[in-house]
C-alpha cells in the first residue's frame, strides 16, 4: 500500500490518475479507515487530501455564499456560528454523524463520496443546493451534490477525479432548512430514513422548496413532487398531507436489518412533514 | 437451611466505601485480557465458516504454513479425542466441537482452523491462504422451523432420555413440571387468556472482547492468562480439550470488561494453547467484535405459548406454558429454566409447564443473566397484564393476591423458605412512581421476576500480615464490585478497617477449586466463605491471646478487632488488638491464616418488581423509556452502591433486549448485524435515570442474610417494558424486541 500526502488537488488528481489497483482518497478517514480495519477493502494507493492548502477552510464569499474545504470536520462546522445561523439544517445533519471523536475528523466531502444512501449530511446538502468543484486530469468542473452518488458505494467521479471544494449557496432572506433522521436510538446510529427540507417564504407562503430523502432508495433523492406539494402554500394540513404522500411515492427502499420497505416508506412521509414544519419555523424566525 | 450465628447489626456491611479496583480502572492501570504480553509472543487468528451448515470436505493449510511469518496452523486434528455423549452429558465434546469444527461447520462464524504468526496482520492475511472445501447443507435458524419434521438435522443422537422418540432430532432436551389439575383450574376461571410470544436472541454485549495469552510446552505444562468469569472451569476444560492434566495448566483471570454469563466457557483459550504447543511460543488471541457476535454468546431465542385463567376477583385458577428455546447448534438452551421460572412468583394450585431445548444453525448459546427467566416473565407477565386489563383489576393488587410467600409450593416443586416478593410488591405500591400521572401517549407497565440464585463450589483463603493487614484470596472473578463486598464482610468479622484488607482474585495454582462467577453466587458463596475464613482466623487469633493470657480458649471472645476476656471470670486483661497478635505470630506459633471450602446450598431465591413508563411515537413506532424503578430483595445489601449498580445494569440490559437488540439472520443463514452499529445496545442517552429500591428480607442461608442480586434484575424488564409499550400503543406487543418497524406494524394492524 502506498500512502501519499500531496500538496495540491492537481497533484492528488495526477497521483490517482496514475495509480493501479484500488485507490482511496483520505479526508477524515472515518469511512476509509474503518473499511481498512474491518478488512473490507485494502487500497493499493491511499491519497491523503487533508494537508492541501485551503482544505480545512470555511470561507464566506462576498455574495453571502460559502466555500468549504474538503477536509473541514463536522466539529469545525458546528463551532462556526455564522455558518450555523445560515444553514442550521446542514450543520446539524453533519453533526448527527458518529461520536464526538468521529466529529473531529469526519467531513462533508467524505460523507458525499462514500456514496451511502443513508449518509446524513447528503440530503441536507442536496436540499440546500450544495455544489462541488471536481478536480481531474482535464482540469476542474462543477456538479450538484446529488450528481455525485450513483449507487451504494459508487460515484460519478472518473479515474483521477476528486472533489476539491464544496459550495453552499447564500442563505438569503426568509429561508430555512432542517434535516431529521429516524434512528432507533438517540445517537451513534445510522439513518433508517432521513429527510431534509430547505425553503423560502414570502410572507407566510412558501415560494421555493427543496425536499431530499435519504435511505429510501439506492441514492439520496431530490424529490421535486414533494417540493411542489408545499410551494405556494402556508404549510397547512393539506399541504403537509400532500408532502407526506409525495415523499412516500418517491421511495423505493429495501427490506434489511435496519428497517422494512413499509416502515421506511411510512416514516419518510412523517419525517418530510416534520422537517418541513421545522424549516418553515426557521424561515419565519420562530426557531433556531 | 437456617444458620445459628446470623448477624443483623453491622459496622462495615451496608456502608459505601470506594471499590479497591476503582483507581486502577479509571487510570488504565488495570490489566484486562488483551493487556498481557510475553517475550517471543505470536498472534493467533481464527478462520471461520461463512456457511450456516456445511460439510468440511478438505482443509489445505499448506500455503499458509509456507509463509515465513506463520509459525503454526491448527485444525481439529490438533486437539484431544473427546467422546461424544448426548445432551449436556457430552458438554466437553460440545465445547470442543464449538471451539474447532469437526466434520461439519454448524453455523456462520464456526471456527474451522487457526494460525499463529509474528504479527496480528500477518495472522489475518495467512487465514486468507487457508483453502477450505465446503459442501453446503440445508440449514435452519428458527426454533419452530427446527422442530418441524422436515427440518434439516443438525446432529443425530444429540437428544437425551427426556425427549420422546417421535420428536425431531433437533429437540435435544425436554422438561416438564407442575402440580394440580390445570384443566379443572381453567374451568373455574371467569376469564382464560391464551397467547403466544417470541423473543429474539440477544448478546451479553460485554465491552471487552474475549482475549487470552496462552503458553503450552511439549512437556504438557502450560500457563494461560485470560478474561473469564471462572478460571477453574477454563483450566479444567482446556486441559480436557488438549489432553493434559488439569494441574499442569495454571490459569490467571485478568480484570474483566463485562461477562454477564457469556464468559463462563471457553472459545479462543484452547486454540491459543494448541497453537502455542505447536509453535513452542506464547500465543495471544484477541477476538474482533464481529467474532464476538458470530461465535460467542448469545442467549437463546424463545417461542412460547401461555394460558392463564383468572377469577373476577383476580385469583389465578390455573396456569400453563410451553417454552421452546433455540440455543444454537448444541444442547444447552435453558428450556428447563425458562419453564421453571415462568410462574414462580405465583402461589398456584394448578400449574403445568413444559420446556424444550432445540438446536439450530446458530452459535452455541451461552448463559446470559438468569438464563431463560426474562423471556418466561415476558410471556407470563404479558398475559397476567392482559387479564388485569380485561377484568379491570390493579396489576399490583392482583400480583399481591396471588404472590408466592414463605411456605408456598413453588411452581417448579419445592416449598419456598422466607422470600421477599410481597415486600417488593408493597414497596412498588407505595412508591411515588406508581401514583405519578402519565402524559398522553405514555403507558405504565409492571412486572415481577424471579431467579433461583446459586451456591456452588467455593474456596477462600485469608492470610494475616505481621502489621495486621489482611490478604484475602477469592477465586471468583470480580464482575460487579465483589472485592469491595468481600473486604466489607471480612472487615465485619475481623473488626479492622475495610482499607486494611486487600482482596485478590487468586489464580488456579493458589487456591482450591472455585466455580464460575455466575448464578448470582459470588456475594453469597464467596461472601459466606470469606466470613467463615475470617472466623477461622479469629479463632486462631483468640487462641494466641488465650495462650498469652494463660486462660482457656473459650474464655476469649473477639470484639471490635481485639481479643478480650469473655467475662469478668475469665480474668482482667486489656483488649489485645489484631495487629499486636500478628506482630508476634512468628514467635507464638507461626503464620495465621483462615480458610474455608464448601459448596453452600442456601443461596436463597430472589424476586423483583419493576415499574416502567414508556412513550410511543405513534407515527414512527419509536419507543422511549421515560421512567424506570427497580425494586428488588437483596436479602442484605453488603455494599448498597454495587447492589444498586446491579439493579440498574439489569434494567439497562433489559431495555436493550426489549426495544432493539436482536440477532438478525438473513435468508442465507448468516448473521446480518455482527457489530454494535446494527446490534443496538442502548447508549447512555437512550436511558432514563433508573431508580432503585433495595428491599432487605434476610436470606436464612447466609450469615449476614445475603441474596444474590446480579440476575434477578434482568428478569422483569422485558415484561414490564412490553406492558408499558402495549399500554402506550394500545396494542399488545408479543414479539421482542419492540423495534420501531415492529411497533409501527402493530399499530397499523390495530388500525386496519
Amino acid at each position: 500500500m502506498e500512502y501519499h500526502s500531496p500538496a495540491s488537488f492537481d497533484e492528488a488528481s495526477a497521483l490517482a490518475a496514475q495509480a493501479q489497483g484500488v485507490t482511496r482518497f483520505l479526508a477524515g478517514g472515518t469511512d476509509v479507515l474503518v473499511q481498512l480495519r474491518s478488512d473490507l477493502v485494502t487500497p493499493d494507493t491511499l491519497i491523503d487530501v487533508k494537508r492541501i492548502a485551503g482544505a480545512r477552510d470555511i470561507t464566506r464569499n462576498a455574495d453571502g455564499s460559502w466555500t468549504l474545504g474538503v477536509a473541514v470536520s463536522g466539529a469545525e462546522m458546528r463551532e462556526h456560528a455564522e455558518l450555523g445561523r445560515d444553514w442550521p439544517g446542514l450543520v446539524e445533519a453533519m453533526d448527527l454523524i458518529g461520536s464526538t471523536q468521529v466529529q473531529g475528523r469526519a467531513t462533508l466531502a467524505g460523507n458525499l463520496c462514500n456514496a451511502s444512501p443513508a449518509a446524513d449530511s447528503v440530503p441536507a446538502m442536496v436540499a440546500a443546493g450544495v455544489r462541488v468543484t471536481i478536480t481531474g486530469p482535464d482540469g476542474t468542473r462543477q456538479a450538484a451534490a446529488e450528481e455525485i452518488p450513483t449507487a451504494p458505494g459508487k460515484t460519478s467521479l472518473g479515474k483521477g477525479e476528486l472533489v476539491s471544494a464544496l459550495h453552499v449557496p447564500a442563505r438569503g432572506d426568509r429561508g430555512g432548512d432542517a434535516y431529521l433522521r429516524f434512528i432507533p436510538r438517540t445517537e451513534m446510529d445510522i439513518a433508517v430514513v432521513g429527510a431534509a427540507v430547505n425553503l423560502r417564504l414570502d410572507g407566510e407562503t412558501v415560494t421555493e422548496a427543496w425536499v431530499s430523502l435519504g435511505a429510501v432508495a439506492p441514492t439520496v433523492l431530490l424529490v421535486e413532487d414533494a417540493a411542489a406539494a408545499i410551494i405556494g402554500t402556508t404549510l397547512d394540513d393539506a399541504a403537509l398531507a400532500a408532502l407526506d404522500s409525495a415523499a412516500r411515492a418517491a421511495c423505493s427502499p429495501i427490506d434489511d436489518k435496519r428497517g422494512t420497505v413499509d416502515f421506511r416508506t411510512e416514516v419518510a412521509g412523517v419525517l418530510a412533514r416534520r422537517a418541513a414544519r421545522f424549516a418553515y419555523a426557521r424561515a419565519k424566525g420562530d426557531a433556531k | 437451611m437456617a444458620l445459628d450465628d446470623s448477624k443483623r447489626e453491622f459496622r462495615f456491611v451496608g456502608t459505601r466505601p470506594d471499590r479497591p479496583d476503582g483507581l486502577d480502572k479509571v487510570t488504565g492501570r488495570a490489566r484486562f485480557g488483551a493487556d498481557m504480553n510475553a517475550a517471543g509472543m505470536l498472534h493467533g487468528a481464527i478462520l471461520r465458516s461463512p456457511h450456516a451448515h456445511a460439510r468440511i470436505v478438505r482443509i489445505d493449510t499448506s500455503k499458509a504454513e509456507a509463509l515465513a511469518d506463520v509459525k503454526a496452523v491448527v485444525t481439529r486434528a490438533d486437539f484431544a479425542e473427546v467422546p461424544f455423549k448426548p445432551g449436556l452429558a457430552g458438554e466437553v465434546w460440545n465445547v470442543l466441537e464449538n471451539v474447532m469444527a469437526g466434520d461439519k461447520a454448524l453455523y456462520d462464524g464456526h471456527a474451522v482452523a487457526a494460525v499463529a504468526a509474528t504479527s496480528a496482520l500477518a495472522a489475518r492475511d495467512a487465514l486468507k491462504l487457508i483453502e477450505v472445501e465446503y459442501e453446503e447443507l440445508p440449514y435452519v435458524t428458527d426454533v419452530n422451523a427446527a422442530m418441524r419434521q422436515d427440518a434439516p438435522v443438525i446432529r443425530e443422537g444429540a437428544a437425551d432420555f427426556s425427549v420422546p422418540d417421535d420428536m425431531h432430532p433437533n429437540v435435544v432436551r425436554r422438561h416438564e413440571s407442575g402440580h394440580g389439575d390445570v384443566e379443572a383450574g381453567f374451568a373455574e376461571a371467569d376469564l382464560v387468556i391464551e397467547d403466544s410470544f417470541e423473543t429474539e436472541a440477544t448478546h451479553q454485549g460485554y465491552i471487552e472482547p474475549h482475549a487470552c495469552l496462552g503458553q503450552l510446552g511439549k512437556d504438557g505444562k502450560g500457563e494461560l492468562w485470560c478474561c473469564t468469569q471462572g478460571h477453574w472451569i477454563v483450566q479444567k476444560t482446556c486441559a480436557a480439550l488438549l489432553g493434559i492434566e488439569t494441574a499442569n495448566l495454571r490459569v490467571t483471570a485478568s480484570e474483566i470488561g463485562g461477562g454477564f454469563g457469556g464468559k463462563t466457557t471457553v472459545f479462543i483459550e484452547p486454540v491459543a494453547l494448541a497453537l502455542s504447543r505447536k509453535a513452542n511460543r506464547p500465543v495471544k488471541i484477541v477476538m474482533s467484535r464481529a467474532e464476538v457476535f458470530r461465535a460467542t454468546g448469545p442467549t437463546a431465542s424463545a417461542s412460547m405459548d401461555i394460558k392463564v385463567g383468572m377469577k373476577k376477583d383476580g385469583t389465578i385458577t390455573a396456569a400453563q406454558g410451553e417454552f421452546r428455546l433455540q440455543g444454537g447448534a448444541f444442547p444447552g438452551a435453558p428450556g428447563d429454566m425458562t419453564a421453571m421460572c415462568a410462574f414462580a412468583p405465583y402461589d398456584l394450585k394448578n400449574v403445568h409447564q413444559v420446556g424444550y431445548d432445540v438446536m439450530t444453525n446458530r452459535p452455541k448459546q451461552a448463559a446470559y443473566r438468569a438464563p431463560g427467566s426474562p423471556m418466561a416473565a415476558f410471556a407470563v407477565e404479558s398475559v397476567v397484564d392482559e387479564l388485569c386489563r380485561k377484568l379491570d383489576l390493579d396489576p399490583i393488587e392482583v400480583r399481591l393476591k396471588n404472590a408466592a410467600r414463605e411456605g408456598t409450593k413453588a411452581s417448579y416443586g419445592p416449598r419456598f423458605e422466607r422470600i421477599g416478593l410481597v415486600e417488593t410488591l408493597e414497596a412498588a405500591k407505595a412508591h411515588p412512581h406508581y401514583a405519578a400521572p402519565l402524559k398522553p401517549g405514555q403507558g405504565r407497565g409492571i412486572s415481577c421476576g424471579f431467579w433461583f440464585n446459586h451456591g456452588g463450589e467455593t474456596s477462600v483463603s485469608l492470610a494475616l500480615s505481621e502489621d495486621g493487614s489482611v490478604q484475602l484470596m477469592v477465586g471468583t472473578p470480580d464482575i460487579g464490585g465483589s472485592r469491595a463486598s468481600m473486604a466489607l464482610m471480612a472487615a465485619e468479622v475481623l473488626g479492622i478497617p475495610y482499607e486494611n484488607i486487600r482482596v485478590t482474585i487468586a489464580d488456579t495454582a493458589s487456591l482450591g477449586y472455585n466455580d464460575v462467577s455466575h448464578g448470582s453466587r459470588v456475594t453469597y458463596a464467596s461472601g459466606l466463605a470469606t466470613i467463615k475464613a475470617a472466623k477461622d482466623a479469629v479463632r486462631k487469633l483468640s487462641q494466641r491471646a488465650a495462650a498469652k493470657w494463660g486462660i482457656p480458649e473459650d474464655a476469649v471472645k473477639w470484639e471490635d478487632g481485639c481479643a478480650v476476656p469473655s467475662g469478668p471470670n475469665a480474668g482482667d486483661f486489656d483488649p489485645l488488638p489484631l495487629a499486636e497478635i500478628t506482630a508476634e505470630m512468628g514467635q507464638t506459633g507461626g503464620p495465621i491464616s483462615g480458610h474455608f471450602e464448601a459448596t453452600p446450598e442456601g443461596a436463597g431465591v430472589s424476586f423483583a418488581t419493576h415499574i416502567v413508563d414508556a412513550e410511543v411515537d405513534r407515527e414512527t413506532g419509536a419507543t422511549k423509556v421515560v421512567r424506570y424503578t427497580v425494586i428488588q430483595d437483596a436479602g442484605k445489601a453488603i455494599h448498597p452502591t454495587y447492589v444498586e449498580g446491579q439493579f440498574q445494569g439489569g434494567a439497562a440490559q433489559g431495555i436493550g433486549w426489549a426495544l432493539n437488540e436482536e440477532y438478525i439472520y438473513g435468508e442465507d443463514g448468516r448473521l446480518q448485524n455482527a457489530g454494535f452499529l446494527d446490534y443496538r445496545i442502548p447508549v447512555a442517552s437512550d436511558l432514563p435515570m433508573i431508580d432503585t429500591v433495595i428491599v432487605e428480607v434476610p436470606n436464612p442461608g447466609h450469615p449476614f442474610g445475603v441474596r444474590g442480586v446480579g440476575e434477578t434484575s434482568i428478569c422483569p424488564p422485558l415484561a414490564a417494558i412490553a406492558n408499558a409499550v402495549s399500554a402506550a400503543a394500545g396494542v399488545r406487543m408479543r414479539h421482542l424486541p419492540m423495534s420501531p418497524p415492529r411497533t409501527l406494524a402493530a399499530l397499523k394492524a390495530r388500525d386496519a
